[in-house]
């Protein structure tokens, strides 16, 4: 190892443009394809620039056709190309939800193992933008549940620089999923970040008396509501789920044993989500350590409104995930 | 009601089939009192009527468990008996000691009035009725339960400051530490639980005494009652109309020589007549649990009476095939009159065998019952009116009341229904019999 560079700040869209430059640069086999990824930038401007330094056969404009680009991106990794086929929402996904669900995650089974799938998929999640219930949700949990893919949702720059080289050098289909609201969220990272841990969930805040699990566009959220909880004698343990298949039970389960209350964050809605499925293993792993039950703040069972002041409402916010500490812990 | 220890358990009876909660409004005792078999001792309020309850075991209080005001679920240990020592007996014994059985063994009797109590509640232990007394495990996390087991600690004995009243961890090291519930920590960030929360307090007006049940409670009851037998009892419905003239005949006969409070009502005799005929067929008489009818020995009616703020509740007339129509009368005017006083008792609500019901006051002709589950039948009768009828080849003029008959196809099929129901007409037919 070298000594580390100048740390820079950058945001969390440029570390996606890094991370993606830097996968172009190193194999000639990866190649970018999605709607207005080219010329235009992306539809989160996470690929501006890069149609001009790779070219149209690198970065490639697909049509307004989910299930049709993703199977191709599926075909291209089955000829030994190294595709990163971008959707603009995860709403917009689930028009390629047959490619994802009944072939890319299928095929290594299907074929006793002679076809694997060496394809990334990434794709926008999240609320918060006033962009309506069709452009909203967050349905990380539908992937989750599908075996045959690993499921990635960076929550800090660092993770946004770092998940996609080790998604490519996966042999198997990996989503990962941008959280809109973290698109220019700013941080630190080192001048050479490279390739991150893509197996581990993360303690991002040490805390004893409570343990806030949280992912993706959850996670800044659930550690300013520690800063809350802290000013009032409460230390609340922040974990980032990172990767949501397969979970980390080992992380999250060894907090929760540490601080015996447990708050599951999920932007999902709470009914059949991720966030139950945590619930149910802490139930099922750590029920001998519970000193409360295990409380779940959720995106309300509703579509996301477009008004501001209910999507906001609906959405895990400081105060319900400080609320549900409080209950569990018995502070409040 | 459950024994142990020779203590008495005086739980929160279910005082109708609908009834999952009540309210206990009044004690008419206080521990040290002793009670007889059949004093009415709390008044408890449920969704439908202030009702009085009664003990059925004599002794003497030994502890209020759920004071006034508080509402528990059907079951909860509302008071502690303990046996009564017979007066004569205790101070006699030093006295007579030859009277001991030789073989008997050496009991301790504890020479000081009153005996010890049966278990040792420990002081510190906060009365909280919808928590803790409610149910009778402690409320507690499992962490606590491990823990406790671990350390050999009885959960029983720790106040629980935790969700809903819970025993957490934080409880169990105070009651390690020795310490009260105020520790540095739970200062810093946590108000103090009140040492005892007086649950009455955090209600709205208290109810005092007896007051007209909430007709919106009353109502949900009898929608969840009424549903739930739509929803699972299979009705079929058989009508006839019985000529009662004789009847009516020969009750004028028997009144001629009666007070006013003492004079046969029509509806008596219908009512006895509706037991008899509920006794030989006792595929209307009884309950249906678990998938199958049981009948029941004997013929409780149901009556339901209306009640002039809306609603109606449903006292008991028992054993009514046995009772001569004129204590069967009697045993009517008592309850209806107490039912719209609000002053029925528990025994006065037992769960009846098969309804009657009777709409005959409104003038309506005929009256199609929906079945009070787990009652398996319920017989309906419209007004006594005079219409036209043939007898005999003649048109004429006769008393005439339909009666009508909700049967559950589960346990009946028509046939039987109408053989009861013709059942009930023939005994009409002959009021001296009754």
């Amino acid at each position: 190892m070298t000594a580390p560079a100048t740390a820079v700040r950058c945001t969390y869209r440029e570390a996606i443009r890094a991370a993606l430059r830097e996968a172009l640069l190193a194999d000639e086999r990866v190649f970018l394809l999605g709607e207005d990824v080219g010329p235009y930038g992306g539809g989160h401007g996470v690929s501006l620039g890069l149609y001009e330094e790779f070219g149209p056969e690198r970065i490639r404009d697909a049509p307004l056709s989910e299930n049709g680009f993703t199977g191709a991106g599926i075909g291209a990794a089955l000829g030994g190309m190294r595709p990163i086929v971008e959707i603009m929402t995860v709403n917009f996904s689930l028009l390629a939800l047959d490619q994802i669900v009944n072939n890319a995650a299928t095929l290594l089974h299907m074929t006793g193992g002679q076809l694997s799938v060496p394809l990334v998929i990434r794709m926008t999640t999240g609320g918060g933008r006033q962009l309506a219930a069709q452009h909203s949700h967050s349905l990380e949990g539908w992937y989750a549940h599908i075996p045959g893919i690993r499921v990635l949702a960076p929550a800090t720059v660092a993770d946004a620089r770092g998940m996609l080289a080790a998604a490519l050098a996966d042999p198997d289909p990996v989503v990962i999923f941008e959280h809109g609201g973290l698109y220019n969220v700013e941080g630190e990272l080192p001048a050479d970040a490279g390739a991150v841990d893509i197996e581990r969930a993360a303690i991002r805040r040490a805390g004893t008396d409570v343990t806030v699990i949280a992912y993706g566009g959850t996670v800044p959220t659930a550690l300013a509501a520690a800063d809350v909880l802290a000013a009032e004698g409460v230390e609340a343990e922040v974990v980032d789920l990172r990767t949501l298949r397969p979970l980390d039970d080992a992380t999250l389960l060894g907090s929760v044993i540490r601080t015996h209350h447990a708050v599951v964050v999920d932007e999902g809605w709470s009914s059949v989500g991720l966030a139950a499925e945590v619930s149910a293993r802490i139930a099922e792993q750590a029920f001998y350590d519970l000193d409360a039950p295990v409380a779940r703040v959720s995106t309300l069972d509703v579509p996301i409104p477009y008004p501001r002041h209910l999507e906001q409402a609906a959405l895990p916010s400081v105060d319900r995930i400080v609320a549900a500490a409080r209950a569990t812990v018995g502070s409040s | 009601m459950s024994e142990g220890n020779g203590s008495t358990d005086f739980c929160m009876p279910a005082l109708g089939a609908d009834m999952e909660k009540g309210t206990l409004l009044e004690w008419y005792v206080k521990p040290g009192d002793p009670v007889h078999r059949g004093q009415v001792i709390a008044d408890v309020d449920t969704e439908k009527s202030a009702i009085e309850v009664e003990v059925w075991t004599d002794g003497i209080v030994d502890e209020i468990c759920v004071p006034e005001g508080a509402e528990v679920p059907v079951g909860t240990v509302l008071a502690r008996l303990r046996p009564a020592v017979p007066s004569a007996v205790a101070p006699a014994a030093p006295a007579a000691p030859a009277k001991v059985p030789p073989q008997a063994a050496p009991r301790v009797q504890p020479k000081v009035q009153p005996p010890a109590r049966p278990r040792v509640q420990p002081p510190t232990r906060p009365a909280v009725p919808g928590a803790m007394s409610a149910a009778p495990r402690v409320r507690s996390s499992p962490l606590v339960r491990r823990r406790a087991a671990q350390a050999g600690i009885d959960l029983a004995a720790i106040p629980g400051t935790g969700p809903g009243g819970a025993v957490v961890s934080a409880d169990l090291e105070r009651a390690l530490a020795g310490t009260h519930p105020q520790s540095a920590h739970q200062q810093a960030h946590q108000p103090a639980p009140e040492p005892v929360p007086e649950p009455a307090a955090e209600r709205t007006p208290r109810p005092r005494a007896r007051r007209s049940p909430t007709a919106d409670g009353m109502r949900e009851s009898i929608a969840r009652l009424m549903t739930r037998s739509k929803r699972e009892i299979p009705h079929y419905y058989l009508s006839t109309t019985i000529d009662v003239g004789p009847a009516l005949a020969w009750l004028r006969e028997r009144n001629a020589g009666l007070e006013v409070t003492e004079r046969l009502l029509p509806v008596a005799l219908l009512l006895k007549a509706t037991a008899l005929a509920a006794s030989e067929y006792p595929d209307m008489n009884g309950h249906y649990v678990d998938g199958r009818h049981h009948p029941a020995p004997t013929v409780r009616l149901g009556v339901p009476v209306a009640l002039r703020s809306g609603g109606l509740v449903t006292p008991i007339v028992d054993a009514a095939e046995q009772l001569s129509v004129f204590d069967l009368n009697r045993r009517l005017r008592d309850v209806a009159t107490r039912a719209r006083q609000g002053a029925l008792r528990a025994s006065d609500l037992a769960e009846p065998t098969l309804s009657v019901t009777n709409l005959g006051d409104q003038g309506v002709e005929a009256v199609f019952g929906v079945i009070y589950p787990p009652q398996v039948a319920l017989v309906g009768f419209g007004a006594v009116s005079e219409r036209p009828w043939a007898h005999d080849g003649l048109l004429g003029v006769r008393p005439l009341v339909t009666a009508t008959l909700a049967a559950d196809h589960r346990v009946s099929d028509g046939h039987r229904g109408g053989l009861f129901l013709t059942a009930v007409a023939e005994r009409l037919a002959h009021p001296e019999e009754l």
